[in-house]
């Protein structure tokens, strides 16, 4: 068992996964990549930790207020110093999605509002064609667990119910936005690591 | 004419129909679609000019918000 998780291990040292966004699906992929040793993680948000954030997302009381990318790097240090982490903070344009995330092996999108997955979505796919993509679509509310699967086409695959959408009577909390970024985590080391035997 | 619609094959009447067609046979309502047909991405912009054929394949990704 020890041998093969060495193994495992020195394998994920050499990849590196871009995450689009650190709000719940981010910050939770970022914090399950980091403890099962990725080699490196670039991540990108614009945003600030608010108290409305803490139902869902991988941040501290005592983070209030700073900026969502220099926090998540804090906690990331804090669980596994070997991790390389870059960090941009800023909003992503269509022009940012190659440099950024051009040497990635896989892209993860953990963005909040669909316009803006689509954005990603549509300028990786046109730009970086074949790029492992797992994009996350349907977390919001609570229960229906078997509900969330992940579907796969191609070099893009989908966690969530592609159904709940988030809204005033459907917020996204804990336990569904953590199941999906963590299946999110999950498909990314698939992709990196090959199917388990 | 027969497809494969999201990893399924499914039976179609006729010899094609465009990206507009099939989303309206479908019922598929969503605002936020992405769309790939054969592996490549189709823009909303051309839905009502690309046509699928018998044995195309065709990815429908519906985009909620929420992360």
């Amino acid at each position: 068992m020890s041998k093969i998780k060495g193994a495992m291990t020195d394998e994920l040292k050499k990849y590196c996964v871009g995450i689009a966004g650190c709000g719940g699906l981010g910050s939770n992929c970022a914090v399950a990549l980091s403890r099962v040793g990725i080699g490196r993680l670039i991540i990108v948000d614009y945003d600030v930790v608010n108290k409305s954030n803490l139902n869902r997302q991988y941040y501290f009381i005592d983070q209030i207020g700073r900026k969502k990318t220099a926090a998540l790097m804090e906690t990331l240090r804090r669980i596994n110093p070997d991790v390389r982490v870059t960090a941009y903070d800023r909003p992503l344009a269509p022009q940012d999605v190659l440099p950024v995330f051009g040497n990635c092996d896989v892209i993860v999108e953990a963005l909040d509002d669909r316009e803006m997955k689509r954005m990603l979505i549509e300028t990786i796919l046109s730009e970086l064609p074949g790029k492992p993509l797992v994009i996350a679509s349907g977390l919001a509310g609570w229960g229906n667990n078997n509900a969330l699967t992940t579907r796969t086409m191609d070099n893009v695959y989908v966690c969530g119910d592609e159904t709940s959408e988030a809204g005033d009577d459907m917020p996204p909390l804990a336990p569904r936005v953590g199941i999906v970024a963590n299946m999110q985590a999950n498909q990314v080391l698939e992709i990196l690591l090959g199917a388990m035997k | 004419m027969r497809i494969n619609l999201n990893n399924r094959y499914e039976e179609f009447e006729g010899e094609q129909m465009t990206i507009t067609d099939l989303l309206r046979i479908k019922n598929f309502s969503f605002r936020l679609l992405v769309i790939k047909v054969n592996g490549r991405l189709v823009r909303r912009e051309e839905y009502d000019m690309t046509v699928i054929r018998d044995g195309d394949r065709v990815a429908v990704v519906h985009l909620v918000s929420g992360g």
